[in-house]
């Protein structure tokens, strides 16, 4: 349990998406202008990295990896499939998207009147894709993966609707000419990394 | 169809590099550059610039999927339904990301280590989508070929000037050579340039310095 807490405050606020990898940029400065769309945008980011994630480790480890196929017979033992992985995950995140805005279509059409928009943006957000590459890389178990996808998910939001924030407050300022609009704003996202590099070495 | 009538006009046999072609190429490196002005493709500008090699690994290994995914989706334009059209991008995309991966595992793999996850991440570069989408789906394959020529460089121009400043002030070097030490100085590395907060404030003093020449301006 003290694991699992650690490996979400860790995802949350040290290897933040967007202040440690810039993963999610292009959308993290396309959407950042209101709080409210930004709010949107990273409730949708939480949602499909916290269901893509968790898919994609029970894919990786009974599947892809070498001997992942061994459960359908012995002669399956050396089977890799590791260089099919970009092409699989990508799918299933598209084809994640695409289920999720049917559903809340259905279900839900005041959510998909806000979220609606945001959903086929986020198939193509590295975050995402991102999010599931990272969780190859490390030794995760299936618990300790969702607990990562959930939280990376809230880490991008805290970042997107901060940003956005600011970014409301600047339209009071005198920014130079060629300065404005996306030269500024990189000059903040880079102090608000400053900011979140003062998270390092915290630990629980 | 709209996009046909146009195509029929081109057609009236246009040299192989028509002033409307050299325009192709060369708007991405300035008032068209897809990371400064078209705002696609950032995570990577940003995360493998820390020094030279990587960064012009990156831009090769970016400009060849780009170029090969604009060649293929614009032959098959005709016959891709609009509907699962992404799904059909993101399926060619990912096939010469694929190959570009295993190349690169086989030929520069302490490289390929550097880059991690990125090569991986240029499936969902918007830099290659947004081209599909905005001049493969409706163009041929000669200007395709070229728009993604001119669009791998333009990347690829951004990504060594970030990535010279980002390892120059921050190890006093270039391409791993360390040029202080060479001439006889001393130089302590500037920390900062090499966390991803010095990669920001480098582009955004970048595209400052590009709009005050070009008169791009923002509203």
């Amino acid at each position: 349990m003290e694991n699992l807490i650690n490996i979400g405050v860790r995802s949350i606020f040290i290897d933040n998406m967007i202040f440690a990898y810039f993963l999610g940029m292009c959308s993290f400065l396309a959407v950042s202008k209101k709080v409210s769309t930004a709010f949107g945008l990273g409730v949708a980011v939480i949602f499909v990295l916290g269901v893509t994630v968790p898919i994609n480790w029970i894919i990786q480890n009974y599947i892809l990896t070498e001997g992942a196929l061994a459960w359908i017979g012995p002669e399956f033992q050396n089977v890799d499939l590791t260089f099919l992985q970009f092409i699989i995950f990508i799918c299933v995140i598209a084809a994640m998207v695409q289920l999720t805005e049917m559903v809340i279509e259905k279900f839900s059409p005041a959510l998909y009147g806000t979220l609606g928009i945001f959903l086929p943006l986020i198939a193509v957000n590295c975050a995402i894709l991102g999010g599931s590459l990272f969780m190859v890389g490390r030794p995760y178990t299936l618990a300790e993966a969702s607990v990562y996808g959930f939280s990376s998910g809230i880490g991008w939001l805290l970042a997107i609707v901060a940003l956005a924030g600011v970014r409301e407050k600047m339209k009071y300022s005198n920014v130079p000419g060629p300065l404005k609009g996306l030269g500024i704003t990189f000059i903040l996202v880079g102090l608000m990394s400053l900011g979140f590099l003062s998270f390092l070495g915290f630990s629980l | 169809m709209s996009t046909e009538v146009a195509e029929v006009e081109v057609k009236k046999s246009e040299p192989l590099f028509s002033k409307r072609n050299k325009k192709l190429i060369s708007n991405p490196l300035d008032i068209d550059n897809p990371i400064t002005v078209q705002v696609l493709g950032i995570c990577s500008a940003l995360a493998v610039t820390t020094q030279m090699k990587p960064a012009l690994v990156m831009t090769l290994a970016l400009s060849v999927v780009t170029i090969s995914s604009n060649v293929l989706i614009s032959a098959m334009r005709n016959a891709i339904p609009s509907r699962i059209r992404i799904i059909v991008q993101l399926a060619v995309v990912s096939l010469s990301v694929i190959l570009v991966d295993q190349v690169l595992k086989a030929y520069v793999y302490e490289v390929s280590k550097q880059l991690s996850v990125f090569v991986g991440l240029i499936i969902t570069n918007c830099i290659v989508m947004g081209r599909l989408e905005a001049f493969a789906m409706g163009n041929k394959p000669w200007p395709s070929f070229l728009d993604g020529l001119g669009n791998g460089l333009g990347y690829g121009l951004i990504l060594m000037v970030v990535a010279f400043f980002r390892e120059f002030l921050g190890s006093g070097a270039i391409f791993g050579f360390k040029v202080f030490e060479a001439i006889g100085l001393h130089y302590q590395g500037n920390g900062l340039m090499l966390l991803p907060a010095g990669a920001c404030v480098v582009v955004g003093v970048v595209i400052w310095v590009q709009r005050s020449l070009n008169g791009y301006r923002e509203h």
